[in-house]
């Protein structure tokens, strides 16, 4: 049983910067406070979920599916849409919310996650549901993906950008890296890697765990235009989404709080995955949602 | 070393390029890479992908003839099944190659997840399978079939020689879904065609009829087979060899019709560890069918095998055709 540790401190050094300290600031408004609770009710259905890196992610994803990405829920293959690669597959109750909220299946479908026959697995699987890019889960394979996609478009003349959203303890992968190096040979400008840097991962602090810092001078380094940014803040994100590129791909690193919305699951272990959670407590979850 | 010390025999084939023809056999140049130039030439959605190996699995000639269809992903082979994927996903096909050891062993779960997943059409070619270098157990795929089949939707091909590579390469784009086959490089023995052969997703074929001992091999274990049976025509011993270079899915019907002919010693021969390749599957058919022949298997030990000159090896894990023939004559009695 692991015990949970105490938040991580203003002066380690993934939160020793202006980006991390908003994002713990950072006030969630009445329509992240309905994303997070179609989280729940996914949670709830299912009982089960990775509910600390999916309310970490709902801003970010907020960003794409709201403002900035090109796309069209009636039309989920329409080839000059943006594509948005989800590669921390288990972070999925936060794409399911975007995409039933986008209506590209019925909202009350959330309730379905992870039972027999579902669409809605514990990890997206694409051709199950409409919206879903890439089957991941096992971490690491989305910038792969979406290099392989956004070089096709090269090839064909298309413009649409590639969106891949990835977790903080993913970017241990060394295929990230394998990925980020052929990214930088290319110049691929409209490819954006977008980094959940929510501090924690499966056994503790990523600055325990395998520390990242300094992590924006790494994908510098690697070719990418680097943004470090506030994750819950979707007004300055969207900003930097859509901002004029300089023939470079775009590392966009999120500073997030995992479990953000919920007090005691903020920053916590322990709240990385939960299942069977009572009525009191799943109530509880709405409740400090309404208390924000 | 001292001055008495016997002098080594001079090795005819060099451990590293090893070309598997035997001296004097006819061979084509560079199958793979002028079938697939062949095959670009009609299909414009045909890509090449290659992770710093292009020169060693034929792929170079297709670069130089497509030089804007051309991948090199670097010595990275996660990111070249995981960017092949991305590149299927929107409607491209890459043929994608690497030395079999690097796709198999430290790629697979880029080609589980990303590829065979969601059955995109992604083909892989891999240099170096079973024990066709003497650089070691690092560059030995000897359990490259074994891992490919246990995938979910994974053809699996084992091609004999020149002509077979060269026919395999547009039924392999004509198949939708991934196609994982073993490559042959650089001077590839040309055995087939006198045999009138035509290769075919799936299909087994008897190259020759014999009523004492049924052979049935894949890769360049059917070269060694036909060899074998040729030897043993001065026995007045008669081989079939029943050529099977789809190892997944298999026919299942041509072997268990060939296998149930009475009389007949049944021998798989396979360039592959014991474990999980031809050898297991066919017994596993013929089980399930109900047909219990006399049976033997000839294949590579369940162990990380030596360094060295092929043929000294190929003798030594008994896949030459002077070991096989030895022990088939003993296992006839």
């Amino acid at each position: 049983m692991s015990t949970a540790l105490p938040p991580p401190r203003l002066s380690t050094p993934s939160m020793a910067n202006r980006w991390a300290e908003a994002s713990l600031a950072q006030p969630l408004d009445q329509r992240s406070r309905a994303l997070r609770r179609l989280v729940i009710r996914a949670l709830d259905g299912g009982e089960r979920g990775h509910i600390g890196p999916s309310m970490s992610l709902i801003e970010i994803m907020r960003s794409l599916y709201d403002h900035v990405a090109r796309h069209d829920p009636k039309n989920p293959d329409w080839p000059e849409r943006d594509r948005i690669i989800l590669s921390k597959g288990h972070g999925c109750l936060a794409l399911y919310a975007l995409l039933a909220d986008h209506g590209y299946f019925p909202d009350a479908e959330i309730e379905t996650f992870c039972r027999r026959d579902s669409r809605l697995g514990g990890h997206p699987e694409r051709g199950k549901l409409p919206g879903v890019e890439a089957s991941t889960g096992a971490l690491g394979h989305g910038l792969s993906i979406g290099l392989g996609m956004a070089l096709a478009a090269r090839l064909r003349g298309q413009s649409h950008s590639v969106f891949v959203v990835m977790g903080d303890g993913e970017i241990n992968e060394g295929s990230v890296w394998e990925a980020a190096m052929a990214i930088g040979k290319h110049r691929l400008e409209r490819l954006v890697a977008v980094v959940d840097y929510n501090k924690l991962q499966s056994y503790g602090l990523t600055d325990d765990v395998q520390p990242l810092e300094p992590l924006a001078d790494k994908w510098q380094a690697f070719g990418f235009e680097t943004v470090q940014i506030n994750g819950h803040d979707v007004e300055a994100m969207t900003a930097a989404l859509t901002a004029p590129r300089n023939g470079k791909p775009l590392a966009l690193i999120c500073h997030t709080v995992k479990g953000k919305g919920i007090p005691w699951a903020e920053f916590s272990p322990e709240w990385h995955h939960k299942s069977r959670l009572n009525p009191d407590e799943i109530q509880a979850l709405y409740a400090a949602l309404e208390a924000e | 070393m001292s001055a008495t010390t016997p002098q080594k025999p001079r090795l005819t084939t060099s451990a590293m390029i090893a070309s598997i023809a035997s001296e004097g056999q006819r061979t084509r140049s560079a199958p793979f890479g002028h079938a697939l130039i062949e095959l670009g030439k009609q299909r414009s959605d045909v890509v090449g992908m290659t992770a710093d190996l292009g020169k060693y699995t034929d792929l170079h000639l297709f670069a130089k003839a497509y030089p804007e269809r051309f991948y090199q992903m670097g010595m990275a082979e996660q990111v070249l099944m995981g960017a092949a994927a991305g590149m299927a996903r929107e409607g491209a096909m890459p043929f994608v190659t690497t030395y079999a050891v690097f796709a198999t062993r430290r790629a697979y779960d880029f080609i589980h997840q990303s590829i065979a997943e969601e059955h995109l059409n992604v083909k892989i070619a891999c240099a170096l399978p079973g024990l066709t270098s003497g650089y070691g157990p690092s560059h030995q795929a000897t359990e490259d079939l074994a891992l490919m089949r246990a995938m979910p939707g994974m053809t699996v091909i084992d091609p004999c020689d020149a002509l077979e590579i060269e026919q395999a390469v547009p039924a392999m784009a004509a198949h939708q879904g991934p196609v994982y086959m073993r490559l042959l490089r650089g001077n590839v023995p040309l055995v087939l065609d006198e045999y009138g052969y035509q290769f075919e997703i799936g299909k087994a074929r008897m190259l020759r009829d014999g009523p004492d001992v049924l052979i049935i091999s894949s890769g360049i274990m059917t070269m060694r087979a036909l060899e074998v049976a040729g030897a043993l025509d001065k026995d007045q011993i008669g081989a079939a060899v029943l050529h099977v270079p789809t190892i997944k899915p298999l026919d299942i019907s041509t072997i268990v019709r060939e296998a149930s002919r009475p009389g007949r010693l049944v021998v798989v021969a396979e360039n592959h560890t014991v474990i999980g390749g031809l050898g297991e599957a066919v017994a596993l058919a013929l089980l399930q069918a109900g047909v219990s022949p006399a049976f033997r298997h000839i294949a590579l030990p369940d162990a990380f095998l030596d360094a060295g000159a092929l043929p000294t090896l190929h003798d030594r894990y008994g896949i030459s055709t002077s070991v096989m023939t030895g022990r088939l004559k003993d296992w006839l009695g």
